[in-house]
């Protein structure tokens, strides 16, 4: 064994050393992922289900009740029926319920007259948008789905031309925690890639280790790589890990390959390791560190990324921000590795920007490091 | 070369363009086989010439050469060649005694066949041999030292630098790593330990001594210390004050400077000056002028042009208190446990009105514990603490409201400027409008912070921090004066200077209890408390504490040798217990 290589499997094994003496340390790669995955596997969803809706029936004819059974059918609304609006509209404006369906006095006697005299008023509860929007979609459907039904019974067939026939691929339940389940990975990779690495080498220099170190014949090279190293497998162990409770857990798809994952993952995790070991050599205390790789680690990573945020929908200046987001390649990768499967054609061309983004990271650090205090 | 270890040429180094010089124009040659000394106060440039010999800074004009080795060009090839301890531990809290060594052996290629040899020498060297799986973190300040000391010394070095080893470090202890030290020595090694205590630039064979970047003596201390040769004495056999007579020596237009020293003041005269008459000084009838030997303290001073006059412009400008000998600070058993840690157990001791009380001790054994729970800081686990007669635990605000604290580590608001700190803690204290207003502008006068005034408090040089800090604690006129560690680093024209105001407020009839490490500020108190593992083992005058320990090796023990031996008799007594 050569020198360079005794010096720098002895920093290696120091490294694993304080990372199974530090608390923080297994704290972050390991109890954090598992809360995030948690957190985002049954506490966020995009979905709009069960959304608490009243109804409110002022008209006793057999067409309003059935409509108000269509209403109670419904998986997107948890329905509450009742026959006095004024009650409903107090419930509505205590938050209880997001949206309120008047069905007035009238309208069995209107809806047989034909579809264009009924009305149904739908209120919804503007304070949250998002649902709002559900509110008035979901309640459209249902009355549209009555109307054909209705229509059907009565041997009428629709005279509305062609009906859609809708399929969603890759992710047929729409379920929002299949898209985000990705995403929190790369969350979890980015904080133990840039955090953590900051960290620890903000720390070596706040003790004064890192002052010992440097009258040490090490080199610089071998500095870098000997943190490189037990944070990369460390990265990937919680990567591993993490896809495991996704995948058991969460009940996850995974259509692509270990391989295909690996390298995706890898190339990210190179990446993210070289924006900490960056960020390392110019904030030389762990409040800093800390401070500059949230904002350039973690919030990109969570709100550029397109993990929630879609990409397309933000505007151009933001867009164009975006392709500098290790994170945004790595959310695209998982998001096909575990909906689609391996699609070469889009996983490489990723990896490739995430392996040149690191090879950039890397450049800058060796530059901005040299073996002195300032 | 081989006189030659390390060759400085008119070396200059700047932090940035807007700041004062960090070092200018130094030019110095280290010779191998002796111990140098570089001394000054902080701030002085210790560190920065310290990074510069292990080429971590580079100069910003003229050159190092180590070895024949320039820093710039040769910085790999010294890195082989030196043993460096920075100031701050620079070792793996969380890794063990000897993982710590094997990881040094690693990257000093230290291999297999001489590796556990050099480990036996090293941990039976450093005595650390027992302590092997102990995690670094939990190592005693001074067993620290000497691990750090044994990772620089895994491959011998050429050059051995060690930057404020003694600093955190009993006395106990701190004798063992300069005996270490002196051990390692040889024709081919150079070591350079850099102190703030000029007690150890005394021991070292040549001195480098800085003061504000730049090099006012270089040469054997003895050098320095014969210029002061004759001029030294002391005034012993005092019936009078001595805090009185030490005022009214340094007016003396033959005295260059003074200090109390138990019972007795220490004078040094300026050059080519009689002694002033004993009359002129209040000293009583007894008194009479022994000649002692100089110390590198006395030159140093003398070579900065004396210490600062014997009246304190603080004092006069505060009103006496009344009252009488009355006791106004007591502690009765004062308990503190952390889980199943004794920090202080059954501590107690009682101040009277206008007398100095010096709580004394190793680090970590219990003196700052005492002295937060007697600020009403820290909550005993039992026993009682009473400032002017106020209970710390019933009536802390009250209590508060006639103490003033000066905490050992800097404790004003760093981003607020020395007014705006004066300001705010005269506005804390309660004062207002016009009152206010007179009081810090005295306070600007008194400690000369004129030219300080806009800067934020934390760009202030140390002195003037210490100085800020003293004002801020002051300005309510407190009956009574807690101080920190006061002078912890800063130069002995400063700590003379707080000195003198401090006598200048006992004077007045304030009392002060006092924590220091420095054996110098310890012989101007009239009572030490030594505090050790937690506990009271020793009370009395300084003079009655050096008296207990004269034995037949040691006829008349200075305070650290009477400090020493008041430990070791004591763990003798209590058997050896786990630390």
């Amino acid at each position: 064994m050569n020198n360079r290589m005794r010096r720098m499997s002895a920093l290696i094994r120091k490294e694993f050393t304080q990372i199974r003496r530090d608390p923080s340390s297994l704290l972050i790669a390991f109890v954090l992922p598992v809360i995030l995955l948690f957190l985002y596997g049954f506490g966020v969803s995009l979905d709009a289900k069960e959304i608490k809706l009243g109804v409110a029936i002022q008209d006793s004819g057999k067409d309003a009740n059935n409509l108000g059974a269509a209403f109670l059918a419904s998986p997107y609304f948890l329905t509450r029926i009742s026959h006095d609006e004024g009650l409903l509209e107090q419930e509505l404006e205590a938050g209880h319920l997001r949206g309120l369906v008047v069905i007035p006095e009238n309208f069995s006697r209107q809806v047989e007259k034909g579809a264009g005299a009924a009305r149904v008023q739908v209120i919804a509860d503007g304070s949250e948008a998002n649902t709002a929007n559900y509110v008035q979609n979901y309640s459209q459907g249902v009355v549209n789905t009555w109307w054909t039904m209705r229509q059907q019974d009565h041997g009428i067939w629709s005279q509305h031309g062609p009906q859609l026939l809708t399929r969603i691929w890759f992710n047929p339940e729409l379920e929002s925690r299949n898209s985000l389940l990705p995403g929190a990975l790369a969350i979890i990779m980015a904080i133990i890639g840039t955090l953590l690495t900051a960290l620890v080498v903000a720390r070596e220099w706040e003790r004064g280790t890192m002052e010992a170190l440097m009258a040490t014949p090490v080199a610089i090279s071998e500095l870098i790589i000997s943190k490189l190293l037990p944070y990369f497998v460390l990265g990937m162990l919680a990567m591993l890990g993490s896809v495991a409770i996704s995948v058991t857990l969460f009940d996850l798809p995974f259509r692509g390959s270990i391989p295909a994952l690996l390298l995706s993952a890898g190339a990210f995790l190179l990446a993210a390791l070289g924006q900490g070991l960056l960020i390392s050599s110019a904030a030389k205390n762990q409040f800093i560190a800390a401070m500059i790789a949230l904002i350039t680690g973690f919030l990109p990573a969570f709100l550029l990324s397109g993990f929630i945020f879609e990409i397309a929908s933000m505007p151009p200046l933001v867009r164009a921000l975006t392709h500098i987001i290790p994170a945004r390649y790595l959310v695209t990768n998982l998001q096909t590795l575990f909906l689609v499967g391996d699609v070469w054609p889009l996983l490489l061309p990723n990896v490739g920007i995430l392996l040149l983004l690191a090879a950039v990271l890397f450049f800058l650090t060796a530059r901005k490091t040299v073996k002195r205090l300032r | 070369m081989a006189n030659e270890s390390l060759v400085i040429e008119d070396l200059t180094y700047s932090y940035g363009k807007h700041l004062p010089l960090a070092l200018s124009a130094l030019s110095a040659t280290i010779r191998p086989g002796i111990v140098t000394g570089l001394v000054g106060p902080d701030g002085a440039g210790k560190t920065t010439l310290m990074r510069l010999m292990t080429a971590l800074l580079l100069p910003s004009s003229g050159s190092l050469t180590v070895f024949g080795l320039d820093t710039r060009s040769n910085a790999s090839q010294l890195h082989e060649i030196i043993g460096y301890m920075p100031q701050k531990f620079g070792l793996y809290e969380d890794l063990s005694v000897m993982q710590n060594l094997r990881l040094y052996a690693d990257l000093r290629n230290v291999t297999a066949a001489d590796r556990q040899q050099v480990f036996a020498r090293l941990l039976t060297f450093t005595g650390l041999e027992p302590f092997q799986k102990r995690l670094a973190g939990r190592l005693s300040g001074g067993m620290k030292q000497k691990l750090g000391l044994a990772c620089a010394l895994i491959r011998k070095p050429s050059l051995l630098l060690l930057d404020e080893p003694s600093v955190g470090v009993d006395p106990v202890s701190r004798r063992e790593l300069w005996r270490m030290v002196q051990e390692l020595v040889d024709e081919e090694t150079a070591v350079i330990w850099s102190t703030a205590y000029l007690d150890e630039a005394e021991l070292c064979q040549d001195v480098l001594l800085l003061e504000g970047g730049r090099l006012i003596f270089s040469g054997p201390p003895r050098n320095m210390t014969e210029r002061v040769a004759d001029r030294c004495f002391q005034v012993q056999g005092i019936t009078g004050n001595r805090r009185q007579v030490l005022s009214r020596a340094l007016q003396q237009p033959e005295v260059q400077d003074g200090i109390v020293q138990g019972q007795n003041v220490r004078i040094v005269l300026r050059a080519d000056q009689n002694p002033p008459a004993l009359s002129l000084l209040g000293a009583g009838p007894e008194a009479r002028l022994v000649p002692v030997a100089p110390r590198f303290e006395d030159a140093y001073v003398d070579a900065l042009g004396g210490g600062p006059g014997g009246v304190s412009a603080l004092a006069a400008a505060m009103t006496a208190l009344p009252g009488d000998h009355e006791i106004t600070v007591e502690a009765k058993g004062l308990t503190k446990r952390f889980g199943d840690f004794t920090a202080a157990r059954d501590v107690s001791f009682a101040i009277r009105r206008g007398e100095i009380f010096g709580l004394l001790g190793p680090n970590g054994a219990g003196k700052s514990t005492t002295f937060k729970m007697m600020c009403g800081l820290l909550r005993p686990s039992s026993g009682t603490g009473r400032v002017v007669g106020l209970d710390l635990q019933q009536a802390p605000g009250q209590a508060r409201s006639r103490l003033g604290y000066m905490a050992q580590k800097f404790s004003l608001y760093g981003d607020l400027s020395a007014r705006q700190n004066l300001v705010f803690f005269s506005g804390v204290y309660g004062l207002t409008g016009t009152r206010q207003k007179e009081t810090v502008a005295r306070m600007i006068d008194i400690f000369g912070l004129q030219p300080h005034l806009k800067d934020p408090a934390k760009d202030l040089p140390l002195g003037f921090k210490q100085r800020l800090a003293l004002a801020c604690s002051v300005m309510h006129e407190p009956a009574v004066l807690f101080l920190d560690e006061p002078t912890s680093g800063v130069d002995p024209l400063t700590r003379r200077e707080f000195w003198t105001h401090i006598n200048g407020l006992v004077e007045l009839g304030v009392t002060v209890l006092v924590t220091t490490h420095f054996m110098d500020e310890a012989e101007y108190c009239d009572r030490i408390g030594l505090i050790y593992r937690g506990q009271m083992i020793a009370s009395g005058p300084p003079d009655e504490l050096k008296a207990q320990t004269r034995s037949p090796q040691i006829p008349d023990p200075t305070l650290e040798e009477a400090f020493i031996s008041l430990l070791q008799q004591w763990d003798a007594s209590h058997g050896e217990a786990a630390s």
